[in-house]
């Protein structure tokens, strides 16, 4: 035991000493979540817009007034004529105007019907899809409020699908992603690197002959990677919770139950990478072909699995990652327990012994 | 303390190790002579059960290194070739993890590494890697040692340090000799041979002379001249386009000549020389070094300035 406590002191005097080790475990994990978070980030707040109303009646001023309280918009200018449209979006300050026509007011009570156009700066589409869905559903909303009863009368030029909630849901969906990026980055890679770092360095020959057991010295590789790993994801958990609002719904403890196994793959993982390879580079491509690109492109993070050809849907199924990403969305958002993802469980369950299987049975007492 | 007999190990075509067979008794300082190559570095990993021999067996301590793997390890302090210590790890620390994961401590072993660890204490709180060549091999040496092993198996262990530091170290082993440790150590430096009790000369995975030092010298039984003349580069070629002369090697500021026709007056050389041109010529007999020996065993190589090793 004394001898395990010394060589796992070791391993975080290694760590801590290395200031790359450092980044990569503490910087990466926290500047790849917040970058995830903002640019991804699906909501708008205080967007620029401008308002051409022809009509000047109740019911567009009721509608104004609704749609700059909102805390969404801010209006910048009022319009006077259709001319005026195109030099203010190029401006780029205005994310969108909103043109209401002649006698709307009228034609609305009258017909049923009134016409809104709403013109978005689409140079930058997913601001403009967000801006146009924002305004259609706070008038969606207006309308449903002052005329209960009524069945929609009225319409609106721009294209439409898609409602409030199921933007912002995406931005929960970065979350669980960005925590399986990082802990397969931090937990396969970074073991099996300091692995291989014994081999390059000779300190494994001293190694193998010491009294030291294989197994205590991947024991001893892993546990300090463990830990760490543990602590990062709490960390982002906490920021994905606190600075993104995105909800926990399901009991923390077995969220983080999960998270320690999937953990634990990824470290089996690494020692797997690491007996198969001579040196750090040889580590350090094989962690990042074979794990860290097929987890960015094929584990659902990036590219929606529903999406891909069906023979790299075929080889998603291979893909940890990718049910990790479904446990931790379905206890995050949808607070589901294990009975309801036993599956994906003894999924990562069986690949963690697989791992854990070859890689004893690769590790040698020898050189060769 | 440490048998081998006829191992072999090739690595596909190649031929690491060709049948060597070997004895080397308790408390004896026993070294290995060879070029890179030769195979030094496959017979201690085989010894220290890192590698398994294609054929014949070796023991250590008695133990045999494949089937008793785990028991020759408890017996061995090994120094790989390579600086094989943490570089960012300060001198203290890397003495008392290698103590730790052996079961002992520093305190415990004290009085075996006392003479050579005392030399770098007062560094010990500095990171291993910021270390000279010669300090690195006393930090490695007391962390092969801290266990109290009762054989010492180091590779190389004077290579890449400089000329004082080599001395050092070769008196601390003669040092450790005297506590009992059987140590056997390799070295691409021929004039290291004399301070072993035994040697072998390896190369190209045989052994070329198994013998003490002065039994090496006393099986040469050539006529060697030492011979100098101003003109260095033109003096080596001449002489090997001599039709008498067998080899010519550089040692420092001579070239040592064997023949092969010993029965010759030095004039005839001497004349050779002058008619070639060369001035300051001076021939004198020598008495044979075990570096001559070694030349004359590994035959001529290729390029003049291989010689001067």
């Amino acid at each position: 035991m004394k001898r395990f406590i010394g060589f796992i002191k070791k391993e975080f005097y290694h760590i801590f000493r290395d200031v790359r080790t450092i980044l990569i475990l503490f910087g990466i994990p926290i500047a790849q979540l917040l970058v995830f978070g903002y640019a991804i980030r699906s909501e708008i707040r205080d967007a620029k817009i401008a308002i051409l109303d022809r009509s000047h009646d109740e019911v567009t001023r009721q509608i104004t007034n609704k749609i700059l309280s909102s805390g969404y918009f801010l209006l910048s200018e009022n319009l006077q004529s259709e001319n005026q449209i195109e030099p203010a979006l190029k401006r780029g300050v205005v994310k969108e105007v909103i043109v209401f026509e002649n006698n709307f007011g009228k034609n609305f009570r009258k017909e049923g019907v009134a016409h809104m156009q709403l013109i978005a700066d689409a140079s930058d589409p997913n601001i403009a899809k967000l801006v146009t869905n924002y305004t259609r559903a706070i008038v969606n909303d207006y309308v449903k409020k002052e005329f209960p009863g009524m069945k929609m009368p009225y319409e609106i030029e721009v294209q439409p699908r898609m409602f409030f909630n199921e933007v912002l849901k995406s931005v929960y969906m970065f979350v669980p992603g960005i925590m399986a990026l990082i802990l397969m980055l931090i937990s396969a890679m970074m073991t099996s690197i300091s692995i291989t770092r014994e081999k390059e360095l000779g300190t494994m020959e001293i190694l193998l002959v010491s009294p030291l057991r294989p197994i205590q010295i991947i024991v001893g590789k892993v546990t300090p990677y463990l830990a760490l790993s543990v602590i990062n994801a709490s960390v982002i958990i906490s920021l994905g919770h606190f600075v993104f609002g995105v909800p926990i719904k399901g009991s923390v403890l077995f969220l983080m139950t999960e998270t320690m196994l999937f953990i634990l793959m990824a470290l089996s993982l690494g020692i797997l990478i690491s007996t198969t390879s001579q040196n750090q580079m040889e580590a350090m491509f094989k962690s990042f072909m074979m794990l860290m690109l097929p987890t960015i492109l094929l584990s659902g993070l990036i590219f929606p699995i529903e999406n891909m050809p069906t023979v790299l849907q075929w080889l998603t199924n291979l893909m940890p990652a990718r049910w990790y990403i479904v446990i931790v969305r379905d206890i995050m958002l949808k607070g589901a327990d294990i009975f309801y993802v036993w599956k994906e469980t003894l999924i990562l369950i069986v690949m963690t012994f697989v791992f854990i299987g070859l890689s004893v049975k690769k590790f040698k007492n020898r050189l060769e | 303390m440490i048998e081998t007999y006829n191992i072999s190990k090739s690595y596909g075509e190649v031929k690491a190790l060709d049948q060597i067979s070997l004895q080397v008794g308790k408390g004896e300082l026993f070294g290995l002579i060879g070029p890179d190559g030769a195979g030094k570095t496959t017979l201690f990993r085989i010894l220290v059960s890192l590698l398994l021999p294609d054929k014949g067996t070796a023991k250590m301590g008695g133990f045999d290194v494949v089937k008793d793997f785990r028991k020759v390890r408890d017996l061995i302090g090994y120094m790989p070739g390579r600086f094989s210590l943490y570089s960012d790890l300060s001198v203290e620390e890397n003495l008392k993890f290698f103590a730790t994961v052996f079961g002992t401590t520093i305190e415990e072993n004290y009085d075996l590494i006392r003479d050579i660890y005392s030399q770098i204490e007062p560094f010990k709180k500095r990171l291993a890697g910021r270390l000279s060549g010669g300090m690195k091999q006393k930090l490695a040496l007391s962390c092969a040692l801290i266990h109290k092993p009762e054989i010492l198996v180091l590779d190389e262990p004077t290579t890449g340090v400089d000329a004082v530091s080599r001395k050092e170290f070769w008196e601390m082993l003669k040092n450790l000799q005297t506590k009992r440790i059987t140590i056997i150590v390799s070295t691409p430096y021929m004039d290291e041979a004399g301070l072993c009790d035994r040697v072998a000369l390896i190369q190209k995975g045989k052994f070329m002379a198994l013998d003490t030092p002065l039994g090496i010298v006393n099986s040469f039984k050539y006529r060697l001249l030492a011979i100098n003349a101003s003109n260095r580069y033109r003096l080596l070629q001449d002489l090997r386009e001599w039709n008498n002369t067998d080899s010519a090697f550089g040692f420092g500021q001579d070239f040592h000549v064997t023949f092969k026709n010993d029965r010759f007056e030095k004039e005839e050389l001497f004349r050779y020389l002058s008619e070639k041109g060369h001035t300051d010529i001076r021939i004198e007999e020598i008495d044979p070094g075990i570096e001559d020996v070694f030349m004359k065993l590994m035959g001529t190589p290729d390029k003049p300035q291989k010689a001067d090793l």
